[in-house]
């Protein structure tokens, strides 16, 4: 008995809030059609403020295509360039090798300290003074957007790097062993045994930074990349419309990421099924 | 005969636990040996680190003249020649039977894919699963799972098998299937050392019985011998709890 307030603290519920209710599930009768309303509701009314009071609102419209390919091309630039760095800090976190397994933790822990935006100052305003006072200078040059994937890349590097940390770590220790003992090396244990498993493992996940970073990367805005927020910010700025240019911002952004979350939640479902019946 | 594995003095803890208190033993080539004891009684953890999946503490093991302890060894050439089979089977479950038997021929060995397709499927035929070459592992029954991990073993042609309580997580009635593949391994003239407690493979296909407890070995003899008179009071009163 005397142990028993340990217990209990050990037995405290633990709850984890992630952005997952953001990606439908399969047979989630509930967030399917929350999902539906709020997608096809955007689309409607969009389709709606266009038709009815076309200024301002299709002008707006018709002056930020351009930023929205600016913040497609940013969010899929740095999820390719974080799932690769990602990869090999997450392989880093679980290396033998303490020193290999040093940097990796702390890159990830100083990473995840600094807020995004910082990040993004830092190497937009503040890495190019350096290179100015570098024999660098002149050779290298970072424009808004180059500095934003390289940014957004290394913040979302180190959460990835989680994300594949805990996928390889939530596997059987019996499969790494299993290819070891067919005399494998950890390498080609990890490349042909370790990984393709944790793929499937950590695609929800990935899934969800993959929105967070779709929506984080309005940061950008901040530094010379003409994204969608800057593009509404623009044409705010000389029509005052701040009102409609705001909500249209928001209705496009909202399609966009419901779209991919949707778009997610399909492409999980099919290699869940590719596993088994393939 | 020269053994083909040879334990000299193995000693293990883990933390204060003594689990290996001294083994010696050697097991020659084309030899069947059961090494069978109470749980905790280190059998496992002998079995394992043979293929250093453990490392000893002190003390020698020789594979076919490798010392599987020494640094310099290429820990890899011993496991080539010492496939192992678990208790949990471990099937790669991303790949489908012929799948996971061609992975470390072809990864390892770099053999060629078609040659090593040729050499599951003689495998698979071997254990009696030629038909489900393309199955998933999550498709198969337990005692068709073990099979496919033994085939998997037998890939990188070893010159023993270690066998790490291949039935002990099998219904009842797949543990025969199991055990039949094994006796025609042991027939064919494979030199294998079992972790288990099939008596009915002992005294079908073993050589040897050794008995294990606290991390000695405390008797060994014939599988008839063994299991009729034991001359041990400690191996008398083990097998009056598994009989």
């Amino acid at each position: 008995m005397s142990r028993s307030p340990k217990t209990e603290q050990n037995q405290t519920p633990v709850i984890t809030i992630s952005d997952g209710t953001l990606i439908p599930q399969k047979g989630d009768g509930a967030v399917l059609s929350a999902w539906n309303i709020a997608f096809f509701g955007a689309l409607i009314i969009l389709a709606l403020l266009c038709l009815f009071k076309p200024y301002p609102y299709r002008n707006i419209l018709s002056f930020v295509p351009d930023g929205i390919v600016a913040t497609l091309s940013v969010t899929f630039a740095s999820i390719f360039f974080a799932l690769i760095i990602g990869m090999i800090a997450g392989l880093g976190r679980i290396s033998r090798n303490p020193v290999i397994n040093l940097i990796a933790t702390v890159y990830v822990e100083v990473v995840r300290g600094i807020p995004l935006l910082v990040q993004l100052f830092y190497i937009y305003f503040g890495i190019p003074q350096l290179i100015d006072h570098s024999p660098l200078k002149g050779i290298i040059h970072l424009n808004g957007p180059s500095s934003a994937i390289i940014a957004i890349s290394i913040c979302y590097g180190a959460y990835m790097a989680e994300i594949f940390r805990a996928g390889i770590q939530s596997l059987p220790k019996g499969q790494m062993e299993a290819a070891l003992a067919l005399g494998m090396s950890r390498g080609q244990a990890i490349r042909t045994v370790i990984l393709p498993q944790t793929i499937k493992v950590i695609l929800p996940p990935i899934g969800n930074e993959f929105i967070a970073l779709l929506k984080d990367s309005s940061l950008v805005s901040m530094i010379a990349v003409s994204d969608l927020l800057r593009r509404g910010k623009e044409y705010a700025s000389t029509s005052f419309e701040y009102f409609a240019c705001y909500t249209v911002i928001a209705l496009i952004y909202l399609i966009m990421t419901l779209f991919f979350s949707r778009l997610i939640a399909v492409m999980e479902a099919k290699l869940r099924h590719n596993g088994t019946n393939n | 005969m020269e053994p083909i594995i040879s334990i000299r003095d193995a000693r293990k803890n883990f933390g204060t636990l003594e689990v290996l208190h001294g083994i010696n033993l050697d097991v020659s080539k084309g030899e069947v040996i059961l090494v069978i004891g109470p749980s905790g009684s280190g059998k496992s953890t002998l079995l394992r680190s043979i293929n250093r999946l453990e490392h000893l503490d002190s003390g020698t093991i020789l594979v076919d003249g490798l010392d599987v302890n020494d640094p310099k060894t290429d820990i890899r050439l011993v496991r080539e020649e010492a496939g192992m089979v678990f208790q949990s089977f471990n099937l790669f479950p991303h790949l489908s039977c012929i799948g996971n038997i061609m992975l470390s021929p072809t990864t390892v060995k770099k053999m060629p894919k078609a040659e090593a397709r040729e050499l599951a499927m003689k495998l698979l035929a071997k254990v009696g699963l030629a038909e489900k070459a393309d199955s998933y592992p999550e498709q198969l029954s337990g005692g068709q799972q073990q099979r496919v991990a033994i085939a998997r073993a037998l890939a990188m042609n070893p010159k023993v098998m270690l066998f790490d309580e291949p039935t002990s997580a099998l219904d009842p009635e797949m543990i025969k299937e199991v055990l039949d593949v094994m006796t025609d391994l042991a027939k064919d003239g494979m030199t294998m050392l079992v972790v288990s407690h099939e008596m009915g493979f002992a005294r079908a296909a073993a050589n040897r019985v050794v008995f294990m407890d606290k991390g000695e070995i405390i008797e060994q003899s014939t599988p008839e011998e063994f299991f009729t008179n034991p001359k041990e009071e400690r191996a008398r009163i083990f097998l009056d709890h598994i009989l």
